[in-house]
């Protein structure tokens, strides 16, 4: 299987590779899939009044796997978290090209970012409660 | 000399044809290209008289005569041939076949077509080694066993079956024995009647002759009966009609012929390149293991390395290395999304089977080509770690068995 330009592209030079600071408040985390798939993405977000002003991502997986989690930081970044929160998968196979066997790694981009922002809503409702 | 990439070191999918088999085919296309079958002229003696050469080639090979060769397009046909054709055979005497949970899904999908048909078949789970032991089969068998299938070596790790010692006890039971030997014709000793073995399988392009040609042993004394699963002509004693491939046929003689006389110093040679190749992975990397026995056991194929690289998935690490062609155990590219059978078969994790590599090392790998791999897969093993999630906990001290992976299926 040939894998499109776009997904070598994220591959060869991933975005945004790395990790903040899980415990900050104002940092989101979202860790999903299992080991046992094959597939693990941990993606991070930063925000400030409500845009993520920084992303970063790890992935296990295949080249797809890392292509998608590498795309989403890109385009979440300067986005509200609200907007980040509409981000669909189709958009994420769209443009990387990705074939239907690699559909679940779009999947697992979202789930990451939504995930992350989950996480760091929650942070603030705790925030809040105090 | 300079590196030429990118690297083939997949020798077990497949292997190139031997410029000196070539060679010996290219006459059979344009100028002898008659039909073996046609028995009234000079073309077809000429096609006929190497067939005969090359049936005495492969027989050699494995310790056979020449007359109890049957040609077929390959492997899965030889085997298609031998499990159908003896079941519906021998269905009076018995309806149970042994075979193994780690064979080629060419034996593992036929059995399955013939459970269908009313057959029962015994999957026999393998060691932590991925082998079959002699006391496995002897106690699988039953009063309706007519067959146990099983292959001399496996594709994906390597594991070398005591296949001498299973014939013993297949035997003394009275029950026929076939053996797959796709991966160790022409690799590594196997003789049927050391082995006691009834029916053999084998392949031309796995010992560096053409693809589209195998063979099936079937024993004559005493006599193993089969029913033909392809009808026509009547050719190959009646066990399979078809025209034959001529020059495949011949090619794969001679491949035959260069493996029985090459044996035994090539193998000593992908040996060591394959304890090479190994030694650097591990002085360079931390967790990783080897999957099947280990190198040294006499249990493993020369040319097979099967790693599992902890934290970074397969295919992903296939993409980074792409100038070294090898395979992997992650089915990633699978719908199932199911690491391999075989390494489950084994009792290894699937976070470990979806990280695992294989290299098979043959007849054309350089010395230099196994450190140009080692560098290669380290650097690419190290930028994926760097990214691999798994990697940073585990750096962290974090127990992956101890989250709760949402995505666990």
């Amino acid at each position: 299987m040939a894998y499109s330009d776009k997904v070598i592209d994220h591959y060869e030079n991933p975005r945004n590779v790395g990790s903040l600071d899980k415990s900050a408040d104002d940092v989101g985390t979202g860790l999903v899939g299992a080991p046992a798939c094959g597939d693990v993405m941990k993606l991070q977000i930063r925000v400030e009044d409500g845009v993520i002003k920084d992303a970063k991502f790890k992935t296990f997986g295949c080249g797809s796997a890392i292509a998608s989690s590498s795309l989403v930081t890109e385009w979440v970044k300067g986005m509200h978290v609200d907007q980040a929160m509409e981000l669909k998968n189709s958009q994420i196979a769209e443009e990387l090209n990705l074939p239907p066997v690699k559909i679940h790694c779009s999947v697992l981009a979202e789930d990451a970012i939504k995930a992350a922002i989950a996480d760091y809503k929650a942070k603030q409702e705790k925030k809040k409660g105090l | 000399m300079s590196l030429k990439l990118p690297i083939f070191m997949d020798n077990h999918s497949t292997t190139p044809v031997d410029p000196r088999v070539l060679e010996t085919m290219l006459p059979y296309f344009t100028e002898h290209f008659g039909n073996a079958a046609s028995r009234n002229h000079a073309f077809g003696w000429r096609a006929e008289k190497a067939v005969e050469l090359a049936r005495d080639q492969v027989g050699a090979l494995l310790g056979a005569s020449g007359r109890e060769i049957v040609w077929t397009s390959g492997a899965t046909e030889s085997i298609n041939l031998a499990l159908k054709g003896v079941a519906e055979f021998y269905k009076d005497k018995g309806n149970h076949i042994i075979t193994a949970q780690t064979e080629h899904k060419a034996t593992l999908d036929t059995c399955k077509r013939l459970e269908k048909q009313g057959y029962e078949v015994t999957y026999l789970p393998v060691r932590d080694d991925g082998r079959v032991l002699p006391e496995d089969v002897a106690a699988a068998i039953t009063d309706k066993t007519i067959l146990v299938a099983l292959m001399h070596a496996n594709n994906e790790i390597g594991a070398v079956h005591p296949i001498k010692e299973i014939g013993e006890v297949v035997k003394a039971r009275g029950v026929l024995f076939f053996v797959d030997a796709v991966q160790t014709a022409g690799k590594i000793p196997f003789d049927v009647n050391e082995c006691k073995v009834d029916l053999a399988a084998v392949s031309a392009h796995k010992m560096y002759g053409p693809k589209g040609v195998g063979a099936l042993y079937v024993r004559r004394k005493p006599r193993v009966r089969l029913v033909a699963q392809i009808d026509g002509g009547g050719h190959e004693r009646g066990m399979r009609s078809g025209t034959l491939n001529v020059p495949g046929i011949v090619g794969m003689g001679k491949a035959a012929e260069l493996a029985k006389a090459e044996m035994a110093t090539e193998t000593v040679r992908i040996a060591a390149q394959r304890d090479r190749l190994y030694a650097k992975l591990g002085a360079a990397l931390p967790e990783i293991y080897l999957n099947g026995p280990a190198c040294d056991s006499g249990w493993r194929l020369p040319g097979n390395l099967n790693v599992s690289f902890a934290y970074v998935e397969g295919e992903g690490l296939m993409m980074a290395m792409k100038d070294v062609a090898v395979s992997s155990g992650s089915a990633c590219t699978s719908a199932s999304l199911e690491p391999s059978y075989v390494l489950r078969a084994l009792g290894i994790g699937e976070e470990l089977a979806h990280t695992s590599i294989r290299f098979g090392i043959g007849r054309f790998n350089t010395d230099e080509e196994i450190d140009y791999v080692a560098d290669h897969v380290t650097k690419a093993v190290n930028r994926l770690r760097e990214l691999s999630p798994l990697w940073e906990m585990a750096q962290e001290g974090i127990d992956l068995k101890s989250i709760h992976w949402a995505a666990e299926h």
